[in-house]
């Protein structure tokens, strides 16, 4: 493989520096060169195995938090993946082990179609934002873990819990550059029914997406906007804009 | 109305018409989501029995969703065409079925009935027949577009460009359009999915690939796939070619993106006006896909490709260049795995050619999808079989802005060989003038003087 003998090749790849896409790839005959076709292959294995990654629950027990672990109806990731109305409900046993904390916010870390990016990027983001919550008084309810989550069951753990505000944060979809992206979701008195437009979403929080420091600071800011003008959604604009290194 | 069919004394009721064609349509996750589908194997198929028996008449009589309050059921009725119908006027639906397959349905007869058939006829044959029947029916259809080149006919398939890019960067977006039109894509449409829907970055795209058409002569057509309001918005100060929007098969669908069937009508006017077709005046472009309705709360519990097929009533009316379903974007919670999403794909090219639309087919799937590349060569190849009319070209099948792969710009180079299918035949001279085809149809190698890499590069 390593001489590439039959590789026609594209003699374009000086235009490679102005995107990501997968151009200039060469062929041979009609076909992308297998060199090439590994690598997309790999790409899609790293996203196909954080689709069907777990929350590595032993990872969030062992930090200096208190921590609930609940699941959805969803029974499984084929369950999942076919029923997202499973996904947005707690299963009753889960929601029978609330109590309400009053609390100003709470943290809900969730699994969604990416647990890789909640066990990798999840902790690293609540240990820069908490300390910032915690300079300004605002309280936080324990920690919510949720194996076989959506976005929206958020609404009823934050509802069953009385905060004001709920922080969710859920692995993204996989793409095949990203397997691992956080998204972080702010609700506003949460509770079921609450449609996508009541909230608003910071994406693509990862080292090589948007870092921890800058996400951390972007949620502090909405966070206090929110309890503030009391709401979320797209009447709280984002108007932060970090101090560039 | 409702039906009854008995299997071994156990007896199947179907109460009105939705429930019969739900009940008979092959499994997919979106209609269980829905809880639409047949609850047995042995349901589906009494359901498929009964539908056989099925006048096509009825579909005259009864509607789906009612009439008085849908307006694409209004637009499906008043504009059926009886004389188009009268040769298959006193079929069933199982007779339909026989008939498309046939000798007597050829190309001609088949493009003289399309205007006779409503989208519920055709998801209803549709889901009696097997992959085998969809590709060999569809096969005969040949419906011919034109803008500036000529789409559709028998023998040749065409590529939409789509050199998406994250931020939409002008650069980055002009890099991979290159890497395509020197791969052989680009003569269904250059088409990018914004990445913003502002009118100055639409009008700022659009500018960027209408100059370099016009710098290098490309026999093809643009089109920034915004809003249909934005499009209208931007019309008189941009090169809008195509007008593009995303439409579905009910009121309330079309209503959660935003349209109706009169603003369609008033972009569609607006964009005639504008006369830059140069051999054609097709000038929209559609794209559908099934889920959308389900997905928006909007489907009257009416199962997914019957709400599909409605879709393409929509796109009729407005005579498009184009109608692309992009088939496997949507998620497996629609369609689960590669076989959903093949078939779903087959159904959506018979029934739209059936009902006389230029049909293409993003072949495609997303990381939560149970599919995988092989899933997309299979696809394609039999695409390529039944005649579909284009399909798109993404770098290396990785659409870095939307997030999901499609097929590539060697996709289209195989499925052109595999089957000696060729471009569109302007593009295809232009191909060969500019040094990148042979005579017959083989990808030629491109020197770094190569004209298109010399203000790039």
């Amino acid at each position: 493989m390593s001489e590439e003998l039959y590789i026609t090749p594209d003699p374009w790849s000086g235009l490679r520096r102005f995107t990501a896409a997968r151009i200039a790839l060469g062929r041979t005959g009609a076909a992308i060169p297998l060199r090439e076709v590994l690598q997309f292959r790999l790409a899609h294995a790293h996203a196909r195995d954080a689709v069907f990654s777990a929350l590595d629950l032993r990872l969030f027990t062992q930090q200096p938090w208190e921590i609930n672990i609940l699941h959805s109806e969803a029974a499984d990731r084929t369950d999942y993946l076919q029923r997202p109305d499973k996904g947005r409900k707690l299963h009753p046993a889960s929601a029978a082990s609330f109590a309400p904390a009053n609390k100003d916010v709470a943290i809900i870390v969730v699994d969604g179609l990416s647990a890789t990016a909640a066990n990798q990027h999840a902790i690293p983001l609540i240990e820069r934002l908490m300390p910032m919550l915690l300079s300004r008084k605002i309280s936080c309810a324990p920690i919510q873990l949720v194996q076989q989550g959506r976005v929206a069951i958020g609404d009823e753990i934050g509802g069953l819990l009385q905060a004001k505000l709920s922080i969710l944060l859920i692995g993204e979809r996989p793409g095949l550059s990203s397997p691992d992206s956080l998204g972080v979701y702010l609700t506003f008195s949460p509770r079921p029914g609450i449609t996508d437009e009541a909230r608003n979403c910071i994406s693509n929080i990862r080292p090589e997406g948007l870092p921890y420091d800058m996400a951390a600071a972007k949620i502090f800011y909405l966070v206090q906007e929110a309890l503030r003008l009391q709401l979320t959604g797209i009447m709280l604009k984002d108007n932060y804009t970090p101090a560039l290194p | 109305m409702s039906w009854r069919h008995t299997i071994h004394h156990r007896s199947y009721h179907f109460s009105d018409l939705k429930t019969l064609l739900a009940k008979a349509s092959p499994h997919r996750s979106g209609d269980a989501l829905a809880g639409l589908s047949a609850d047995t194997y042995e349901e589906r198929v009494a359901a498929q029995m009964t539908l056989a028996d099925l006048p096509l008449k009825t579909f005259l009589q009864q509607a789906v969703i009612p009439y008085e309050q849908d307006e694409i059921t209004r637009l499906i009725m008043d504009t059926h065409d009886a004389t188009a119908f009268a040769p298959i006027a006193s079929l069933t639906v199982g007779g339909l079925r026989d008939w498309l397959l046939s000798d007597l349905a050829d190309t001609a007869t088949l493009r003289q009935t399309a205007a006779g058939i409503t989208p519920e006829m055709a998801a209803a044959v549709s889901k009696l027949m097997r992959n085998q029947d969809l590709i060999s029916a569809a096969r005969k259809m040949e419906v011919v577009t034109k803008f500036r080149n000529t789409i559709g006919l028998k023998g040749r398939l065409s590529v939409r460009l789509q050199p998406n890019h994250n931020t939409d960067d002008p650069k980055g977006i002009a890099a991979s359009m290159i890497d395509g039109l020197l791969y052989g894509s680009g003569d269904a449409v250059i088409g990018i999915n914004p990445a913003t829907d502002s009118p100055e970055a639409v009008i700022s795209l659009l500018t960027l690939i209408d100059n370099f058409r016009q710098q290098y002569h490309v026999p093809t057509q643009s089109c920034v796939l915004c809003h249909i309001t934005t499009a209208m918005q931007v019309m008189r100060k941009a090169p809008v070619d195509l007008v593009f929007q995303s439409i579905g098969g009910t009121e309330k669908t079309n209503r959660s993106f935003g349209v109706s069937l009169s603003l369609l009508e008033e972009a569609y006017t607006a964009a005639l006006e504008l006369k830059r077709g140069t051999i054609g005046n097709n000038v929209m472009y559609f794209e559908t896909g099934q889920g959308s309705s389900l997905s928006a709360n909007a489907h009257e519990d009416v199962d997914q490709q019957t709400c599909e097929s409605r879709a393409y009533a929509v796109a009729r009316r407005f005579n498009p260049l184009l109608v692309n379903t992009v088939v496997g974007f949507i998620g497996p919670e629609y369609l689960f795995d590669g076989k959903q999403i093949i078939r779903a794909a087959l159904e959506d090219h018979f029934c739209g050619k059936l009902l006389g639309l230029p049909m293409g087919v993003d072949v495609c799937y997303t990381n939560h999808a149970n599919a995988d590349q092989d899933d997309m060569d299979t696809l394609l190849t039999l695409l390529g079989v039944a005649g579909c009319n284009f399909v798109m070209g993404v770098p290396g099948a990785d659409d870095i802005m939307l997030n999901y792969q499609s097929t590539s710009f060697h996709d289209a180079l195989y499925i052109r060989q595999a089957l000696g299918l060729r471009p569109a035949p302007e593009f295809e001279q232009w191909l060969i003038q500019y040094g990148l085809m042979d005579q017959n149809g083989k990808a030629l190698p491109v020197p770094s003087s190569h004209l298109l890499l010399q203000n790039y590069l």
